[in-house]
């Protein structure tokens, strides 16, 4: 385990208990938020990590090793920090700024030169700005330029303590983007306290809800969104921001219709025909005798080909447009609704088929989306909606 | 005033410089002992209180009754004057080194820490540098007030350009009052103005241009 914190608690002098029983596993390259209204203890639980902040009992392990045993000042020197108030030295040249931390370790002139350079352009700044000094910057710039200082030094893992809560919306966008993409491209650990969900939702990797100093919840955004541990979590998400989440966080499996009008190629036509006739409906899909899909056939199919043709397999199309029932609404329904199609097969890992997707059933995502609470009254269990041609 | 010059003019060197001596190795002392009490009282904030009040306090005894205070001690000469003017010189640098480095950015100590800077980094490279203008300013303050009192010490036989003044009292002689006291004004315009420079000298760049 990478970083570890157990039992941790911090109780102030005055009796208050900041932090109360934080037990809390980090692996490697892992981006860990901190979320929770103020006074709920992330930035006191953060604070703890690279000791600006002593803990009043529990124990935190970085790679195995009792931070207590450390000496404080170098073990932040191997912990990138990066503040609200950017604290970028008004004094000292962006290059200056960038090796303060590789200048207290002592690297050499040349290869902080190289460093500063090699980070300048990794957030996407002209090196000119090198020898500017802060306040010739934007507070965009200049966070940018507290995020590389964080990570001048080669520094694992990373503190992020609201860094982007006094920026612009689309600032802040920007920068998440890119700490997003700089924590993964360079296999970072990130500790991130921020008050914001959907930043919270956007960068984490593992999502820990706190209030009162207690952990609320600890999971994926995913599994923060679907399953919310208590009314807390609940109101801290937003009942918008739980609807409209829906169409990212539902697979396609969850709003299949699961009763799906299908036959095998050996059959004949005019069983098909019979069948089409008892389910009121225009087009079956074709599996083989396993359940996996292997095409459809068309009313019309039948209607131009039942004199020369016998069997389903003679007249069916193979070419078949279909989805995963594991993969996300949010990520089909627009490949649905572009091409067009009425109504699309869904199989499963193994191809076979295992129900159905109507354009009726993305219709109540969307409007779920947009209005909030679903009628669960709708009967997705019924296919007779399947009709039209699946093209 | 030729006739002042040409008379006097010698003298009036020498009484110049012995009050900048003074005046210089006063300061210099208060500068060196103000400005490290001062960093030193932001990390023991507790004491740091009492400690202004006493300088404050110093501050209040009268000019002439500390320099008599310094005949039992030091005897007369240029020692208790100097020890004197040192301690009136304490208290607006010690103030301004105080109030300079707890004015820098919480924030900004914060990241120093936070980055991995000893306590004593912390202040050399972020702190006084940026407290510099405020301590400066402190220093300045100082100097008038060293460069004004200083006339008083020939009171107690330190020499400088109080003697003019004294005799020129003693012997109701206008020309000796103001070719003592116009040099004191020159003197401390002067020496104001070039720590003004030095002042603008240490303010830390902000930027390129």
């Amino acid at each position: 385990m990478f970083l570890s914190m157990e039992h941790l608690n911090k109780t102030y002098s005055g009796g208050k208990v900041a932090v109360d029983d934080f037990n809390l596993e980090i692996e490697k390259g892992e981006f860990v938020c901190f979320i929770g209204t103020s006074g709920s203890g992330k930035t006191t639980t953060m604070r703890m990590i690279n000791r600006m902040l002593q803990q009043t009992s529990g124990t935190i392990k970085l790679n195995g090793k009792d931070i207590s045993d450390m000496d404080p000042v170098q073990l932040r020197r191997k912990i990138g920090y990066v503040i609200q108030n950017i604290g970028l030295m008004p004094h000292m040249t962006i290059r200056q700024n960038i090796t303060i931390v590789p200048k207290l370790l002592k690297w050499s002139q040349a290869k902080m030169d190289q460093r500063a350079e090699e980070m300048i352009k990794l957030v996407e700044l002209p090196t000119e700005f090198l020898d500017r000094y802060p306040s010739e910057l934007s507070g965009g710039q200049q966070q940018r330029i507290g995020v590389v200082r964080a990570l001048a030094a080669d520094q694992d893992l990373i503190l992020m303590d609201e860094p982007y809560g006094a920026l612009d919306p689309i600032t802040r966008e920007s920068l998440q983007d890119l700490i997003k993409d700089l924590q993964t491209r360079l296999g970072k650990t990130v500790v991130f306290v921020t008050h914001d969900m959907d930043e919270a939702l956007t960068l984490a990797t593992k999502i820990v809800v706190m209030d009162g100093g207690k952990i609320m919840q600890v999971a994926t955004p995913d599994e923060i969104l679907r399953h919310p541990a208590n009314e807390f979590v609940e109101n801290l998400i937003g009942k918008d921001r739980l609807i409209q989440a829906r169409p990212s966080i539902t697979t396609v499996g969850q709003v299949m219709l699961k009763n799906v009008a299908s036959i095998t190629p050996d059959k004949l036509l005019r069983e098909a025909l019979k069948m089409m006739h008892d389910r009121r409906v225009d087009s079956l899909l074709v599996t083989d005798q396993g359940g996996n899909l292997k095409g459809y056939l068309d009313i019309e199919d039948i209607d131009y080909n039942f004199k020369t043709a016998t069997s389903v397999g003679d007249v069916m199309h193979n070419d078949v447009f279909y989805v995963k029932s594991d993969s996300l609404i949010r990520d089909t329904v627009e490949r649905i609704l572009k091409r067009g199609f009425k109504n699309v097969p869904v199989v499963d890992a193994q191809h076979k088929l295992v129900g159905i997707v109507t354009r009726a059933a993305l219709v109540d995502i969307v409007y779920d989306a947009l209005w909030g609470e679903p009628d669960k009254t709708d009967e997705r269990e019924d296919a007779t909606a399947q009709g039209g041609d699946a093209k | 005033m030729m006739h002042f010059l040409s008379v006097y003019g010698l003298q009036l060197v020498g009484k110049t410089w012995q009050h900048l001596y003074i005046s210089a190795i006063s300061l210099g002392l208060g500068v060196i002992v103000a400005v490290p009490l001062g960093v030193l009282l932001t990390r023991a904030k507790k004491i740091a209180n009492v400690v202004v009040s006493i300088a404050s306090m110093l501050q209040t005894i009268p000019a002439l009754a500390l320099l008599a205070f310094m005949i039992p001690i030091f005897g007369i000469g240029a020692t208790p004057a100097i020890v004197a003017l040192f301690i009136y010189s304490l208290l607006p640098i010690l103030r301004n080194t105080y109030l300079g480095m707890n004015d820098v950015d919480p924030s900004l100590k914060d990241a120093a820490k936070g980055m991995g800077m000893t306590n004593w980094q912390s202040i050399i490279k972020v702190e006084v540098p940026l407290a510099g203008p405020v301590i400066m300013a402190g220093i300045r303050l100082s100097a008038t007030y060293v460069i004004a009192w200083a006339a008083l010490a020939s009171y107690i036989g330190a020499g400088g350009l109080g003697d003019f003044i004294f005799n020129g009292l003693n012997l109701y002689r206008t020309d000796l009052i103001l070719g003592g006291s116009i040099p004191v004004i020159l003197l401390a315009l002067i020496v104001d103005w070039l720590l003004g420079k030095l002042e603008v000298a240490l303010t830390p760049r902000t930027t390129h241009e």
